[in-house]
C-alpha cells in the first residue's frame, strides 16, 4: 500500500527544519517593507508567500508523493483564478470606457473615535 | 458500516484523501474569487494603501507564526498516526487546536481594537474586503478546529487514524490561505 | 488494486438491515444512494410544477394583459418580476440540477460502476438535507413582506443590492441564502460523485469502460466545483451589501457592479454545461441501447467533452457584451464563444453517427433522446448569432436570447429528464411504463414546445425586450401581429401543460401495478445497472459485486448470437 512508501519518505523530511525555514521567511517578509523600495516589498511579501505556500504544500501536505493528478487539479483551479482575473480586470480596474466613466470615489478613512 | 465502495482505490489513493483534495480545490476557487476581486480593486485604488496602513503588521505576523506552528503540529500528528500511535497523534492535534483557538482570540482582539478606532466593515471598501476575507478564513479556522477535536477524540483510542492526515491536509490549506492573506492585507501598504 | 469477489461477498453490508426498517430510516433518513436519488427526483419534479405554474401565470399576463389569471389572480408588475425571476432560478437550480445531476447521478453512478453505494453515504444524506432546506428557504421568500425577489435570476446590483430599487429587500436576501445553500448541497454531493467514480469502480472497469453518462455527470460535478467559488464569494458580498451597508457593488461608494456580473457569469456559463453534460450522457446511453450499436467514437467523445468543459471557463463575458465591458475583451470572448460550438456540435454529430446503420427501435426513451439532439441543435445554432458580439448588440435582452436558451435548457432539463426517467423507470421501480401513453405524452410535449418558442424567436428578432410585464406600453410591439404570436405561444404552453397530466397518470398506473413486470434487463442493455434486480436492494448486489470484462456498448458483435454483451458477463 502506498502508506509504506510514505513513512520511508517521512524520515527524510525534518518537519521542524521546514518550520524553521518558514519562520525565517516570515521574518524577511515582515522586514522587507522597512527598506522602503516598492519592488523589494512586493518580492519579499508575495514572492516569499509563494515560496512558503510551496514549502507547506510539498512538505506538509506531501504533494510531492501524491499521484500527479492531485497537483494538476490544484494547479488547474489556480489557473482558472488567473483566467478570472484576466477576464474581469479590464473592466473592474478601469476607470472609464467608451461610453462610461467610473467616478473616482475616494472614501476617507473613518475618523478616529474611542 | 462503511460501504465496500469506500474501501476501493482504483485511483491509487484512499477515498478519504481523494475527497479532501477535491474539497481543497473547490475551496481554492471560493477564496480565489474573493481574493481576485480584492486584488483587482486594490490595484485600481492606490489610495487603499493608506487604509491598509492601519492594519497591524505585528499582529498579522504573530497570527502567521501561530498558523505555521500549528501546521507543524498537524503534520507531526500525521507522522504519529502513520506510526500507529493514536495517543501521540491526538496530543499533537490538541496542540493544533490550541493554535486555532489562539489565532481566533488574537483576531478577535485585533478586530475589537480596529472597530473601536472606527475601522468598521462599512468604513470603506478596503475594510469591507478586509473583514470579509479574514472573516471567511476565520470561519474555516473555527470549522477546522472543531473537526480536529472530533478526529482527535477518535484517534486517542487508536481508531480512524487515517483521518488525522485528512484534517491535516485541510489545515495546511487554511494555513496557505493565510500565507497569502497576510501580505495582501497587512504588508502591502 | 483489484479485490477478489469472494472477499467482498462476505463483506456485504446489508447485515444490519435484516430487521424491519422504520418508515423514517427507510424513506426519510436513508443513506442509500437510490433513496436519496428518489428524494432529489421528487423534490425536483415538485419544483418543476411550481416553476411551470409560474410560467403559466406570466405567460397568461403577456398574452392577455391585465387579466385575472385563473389560479393566480391579477399579475402586477411586481408579481411579474418575481414570477420570471423565480421561474428561472427554480428551473435551473431546483429542477435541472437536482434531477439531472443529483437524482440520476445518485441512482446511476454506484450501479453503473458496480459498487454498493456512494463512498460517503452520510454526506450524501446531508447534501439532500441541505438541498431541502434551500427549497424551504426559497419557497418561504414568497410569503414575506413584499414577496419574492424580482431582480432576475442574475441578480445584478444595484437593483438587487438596494431595497429601494428592488422593492423586495427581504425576498432578495432570502433568495440569496437559498441559492447559497443549494450551492453547498451540490458541492457536497459532487464530492461523492467524483470520488466514487474515480475510486470505486468494479474490478476490471478501466477508464474507457466507464459508461458515458457516468463520465458526463462526473465532469459536470467537477465543472460545478471549479466554477461556483467566485459566485459564492460574490453572494456573500452581495448579501452584505443588501443587509449591512457594505459597498462591494455600489458605484456611489467606490464599488463595481460589473464585478458582480463577472463573478456571476464566471460561474453562470460553466453552469449551463454542468446541466448540459448529464443530459447528453443520458441521451448517449439511450441511443446506444436502442440503436443496438456502440458509440461511434467513445474516446473522441470523452476528449471533446473535456475540451468543452475547459473551454466553458473562457466564454463567460458573452453575457456582458452590452454591459460596457472593454470591447477588446468582447472580441476575445466572441472568438472563444464561437469556438466552443465546435466540440458541442461534434458531440451531437457523434450521436448521429452512432445512429447511422443502427438497428433503431423508437421506444419512448429513444424518442426523447432523439428529440433532445434535434431540439438542442436548434438551440445551439441560435447561440452562434448571440455569440457574435456585433449581432448581440441587437439581440441582447430580446426574446431571441430567451428562445435560444429555452431551446437549450428545455431539451436539457425537460426532454433529458423524461428520456432518463422513462429509460430507467423499469430499473427504479421494477415495472414497465405504458408505451402508448408515453408516446402520447411525448408528442403532446414536443409539438407544443416548438409552438411556444418559435414565435418567441420571431418576436425577439422584431425587437421585443425581455422582462417587460406588458407590451401595451410599447406601440411598436403592441400591434396585433405581435400580440397574436404571444397568444399563440401561451396557448401552446397551456396545451403542453395539459399533456403533462398524461405523464403523471402513466407514472401512477405503472407504479401501482401489482406485479414487477420489468425484469432485470428489459431493454437488453450492457451496462452494469441492468445486472442488478429491478429495483436493486440495499447494497445493490447482495450476492457479490460484479466484475467488469469489457466496454459498455458492445452491441451487435457479428460473432455472437445475442446482439448485446453485458459488461459483467465473463465470456
Amino acid at each position: 500500500m502506498s502508506d509504506h512508501a510514505e513513512s520511508a519518505e517521512h524520515h527524510e523530511v525534518n518537519y521542524v527544519r521546514v518550520w524553521q525555514i518558514l519562520v525565517v521567511l516570515l521574518v524577511i517578509s515582515v522586514a522587507g517593507p522597512f527598506l522602503g523600495i516598492k519592488i523589494v516589498t512586493l518580492l519579499t511579501a508575495f514572492g516569499i508567500a509563494i515560496v512558503k505556500a510551496y514549502l507547506v504544500a510539498k512538505n506538509f501536505m506531501h504533494l510531492n508523493i501524491e499521484p500527479r493528478y492531485a497537483v494538476y487539479l490544484l494547479l488547474t483551479v489556480l489557473v482558472f483564478m488567473l483566467l478570472f482575473f484576466a477576464g474581469s480586470a479590464p473592466d473592474v480596474m478601469k476607470h472609464e470606457g467608451s461610453n462610461w466613466v467610473k467616478p473616482r470615489v475616494v472614501v476617507e478613512a473613518a475618523p478616529v473615535h474611542h | 458500516m462503511r460501504p465496500i465502495a469506500t474501501t476501493r482505490m482504483e485511483a491509487g489513493i484512499p477515498t478519504g484523501r481523494l475527497a479532501v483534495w477535491w474539497v481543497v480545490a473547490s475551496e481554492i476557487v471560493i477564496f480565489g474569487g474573493l481574493l481576485v476581486s480584492y486584488i483587482m480593486h486594490r490595484i485600481a485604488h492606490p489610495e487603499w494603501g493608506g487604509h491598509a496602513a492601519n492594519t497591524n503588521v505585528w499582529i498579522g505576523a504573530t497570527n502567521t507564526l501561530v498558523l505555521l506552528t500549528s501546521s507543524l503540529s498537524a503534520v507531526l500528528a500525521h507522522k504519529a498516526a502513520l506510526g500507529g500511535d493514536g495517543k501521540k497523534a491526538a496530543r499533537f492535534l490538541y496542540y493544533t487546536f490550541g493554535g486555532a483557538v489562539t489565532f481566533v482570540c488574537i483576531k478577535a482582539a485585533e478586530w475589537t481594537m480596529e472597530i473601536r478606532h472606527g475601522y468598521t466593515i462599512t468604513a470603506n471598501t478596503f475594510w469591507s474586503f478586509y473583514y470579509t476575507a479574514a472573516g471567511l478564513h476565520a470561519l474555516h479556522v473555527i470549522a477546522g478546529g472543531i473537526i480536529m477535536l472530533i478526529v482527535a477524540q477518535t484517534a486517542k483510542r487508536n481508531l480512524e487514524l487515517h483521518r488525522v492526515e485528512l484534517i491535516g491536509i485541510y489545515w495546511h490549506f487554511v494555513d496557505i490561505v493565510w500565507i497569502f492573506l497576510f501580505p495582501l492585507l497587512y504588508i502591502a501598504k | 488494486m483489484a479485490e477478489s469477489i469472494p472477499a467482498e461477498a462476505t463483506h456485504a453490508h446489508d447485515d444490519h438491515h435484516h430487521g424491519e426498517q422504520s418508515f423514517w430510516s427507510k424513506y426519510v433518513f436513508s443513506t442509500d444512494h437510490k433513496m436519496i436519488a428518489m428524494q432529489y427526483m421528487f423534490t425536483g419534479m415538485a419544483m418543476a410544477i411550481i416553476g411551470g405554474f409560474m410560467a403559466y401565470a406570466f405567460r397568461m399576463q403577456l398574452a392577455f394583459p391585465g387579466m385575472d389569471v385563473p389560479g393566480f389572480g391579477i399579475v402586477s408588475p411586481a408579481n411579474y418580476n418575481a414570477l420570471v425571476t423565480n421561474h428561472g432560478s427554480i428551473m435551473i437550480f431546483w429542477v435541472a440540477m437536482p434531477v439531472l445531476i443529483a437524482a440520476f447521478g445518485n441512482f446511476l453512478i454506484p450501479l453503473m460502476v458496480g459498487c454498493d453505494d456512494m463512498v460517503f453515504p452520510k454526506i450524501n444524506r446531508l447534501s439532500y438535507q441541505i438541498f431541502l432546506l434551500s427549497v424551504i428557504v426559497l419557497l418561504s421568500s414568497f410569503f414575506v413582506t413584499n414577496g419574492g425577489f424580482g431582480g432576475a435570476w442574475t441578480s445584478y446590483p444595484p437593483l438587487s443590492a438596494k431595497g429601494q430599487y428592488s422593492l423586495t429587500p427581504l425576498g432578495s436576501s432570502i433568495w440569496l441564502v437559498a441559492v447559497a445553500l443549494e450551492f453547498i448541497a451540490f458541492l457536497l454531493g459532487g464530492i461523492n460523485f467524483v470520488t466514487t467514480a474515480m475510486n470505486s469502480r468494479a474490478p476490471g472497469m478501466k477508464v474507457y469502460d466507464i459508461p458515458i453518462v457516468v463520465w458526463t455527470i462526473v465532469v459536470a460535478s467537477i465543472l460545478f466545483m471549479a466554477s461556483v467559488g467566485p459566485l459564492f464569494a460574490g453572494a456573500v458580498m452581495l448579501f452584505m451589501d443588501q443587509n449591512i451597508g457594505t459597498a462591494f457593488f455600489d458605484p456611489d461608494k467606490g464599488g463595481d457592479p460589473i464585478l458582480w456580473q463577472h463573478l456571476f457569469w464566471f460561474f453562470g456559463h460553466p453552469e449551463v454545461y454542468v446541466v448540459l453534460l448529464p443530459a447528453m450522457g443520458i441521451s448517449a446511453e439511450i441511443i446506444c441501447t436502442f440503436a443496438r450499436k456502440k458509440m461511434f467514437a467513445y474516446k473522441t467523445f470523452l476528449y471533446t467533452m473535456w475540451a468543452t468543459g475547459v473551454l466553458s471557463f473562457t466564454v463567460w463575458a458573452h453575457h456582458q457584451f452590452v454591459a460596457g465591458i472593454d470591447p477588446r475583451m468582447a472580441h476575445i470572448f466572441t472568438v472563444t464563444t464561437l469556438l466552443i460550438s465546435i466540440p458541442i456540435a461534434e458531440m451531437c454529430f457523434i450521436y448521429i453517427a452512432t445512429l447511422y446503420g443502427g438497428s433503431i427501435t423508437l421506444t419512448t426513451p429513444m424518442l426523447w433522446a432523439l428529440a433532445f439532439v434535434a431540439e438542442f441543435l436548434i438551440g445551439g445554432v441560435t447561440g452562434i448569432f448571440l455569440g457574435a458580439s456585433g449581432a448581440d448588440i441587437y439581440f441582447h435582452d430580446t426574446y431571441f436570447v430567451l428562445a435560444h436558451f429555452h431551446y437549450t435548457f428545455y431539451p436539457i432539463a425537460i426532454i433529458g429528464t423524461f428520456a432518463g426517467f422513462t429509460y430507467w423507470f423499469p430499473k427504479m421501480f421494477g415495472k414497465m411504463m405504458n408505451e402508448t401513453l408515453g408516446k402520447i405524452h411525448f408528442w403532446g410535449t414536443i409539438i407544443p414546445f416548438n409552438c411556444i418558442f418559435i414565435p418567441l424567436f420571431i418576436l425577439g428578432a422584431a425587437g421585443q425586450h425581455r422582462r417587460i410585464y406588458s407590451y401595451e406600453h410599447f406601440p411598436e410591439l403592441a400591434g396585433p401581429q405581435f400580440q397574436d404570436l404571444r397568444i399563440f405561444a401561451t396557448s401552446a404552453l397551456l396545451v403542453m401543460l395539459a399533456f403533462q397530466l398524461v405523464f403523471f397518470y402513466n407514472c401512477f398506473i405503472s407504479w401501482r401495478k401489482r406485479e414487477k413486470d420489468a425484469g432485470d434487463n428489459p431493454w437488453r442493455a450492457n451496462t452494469l445497472e441492468w445486472s442488478a434486480t429491478s429495483p436493486p436492494p440495499h447494497g445493490n448486489w447482495p450476492d457479490g459485486l460484479p466484475n467488469c470484462y469489457r466496454g459498455p456498448y458492445e452491441y451487435a458483435h457479428p460473432d455472437r448470437e445475442e446482439d448485446f454483451h453485458p459488461q459483467h458477463v465473463p465470456s
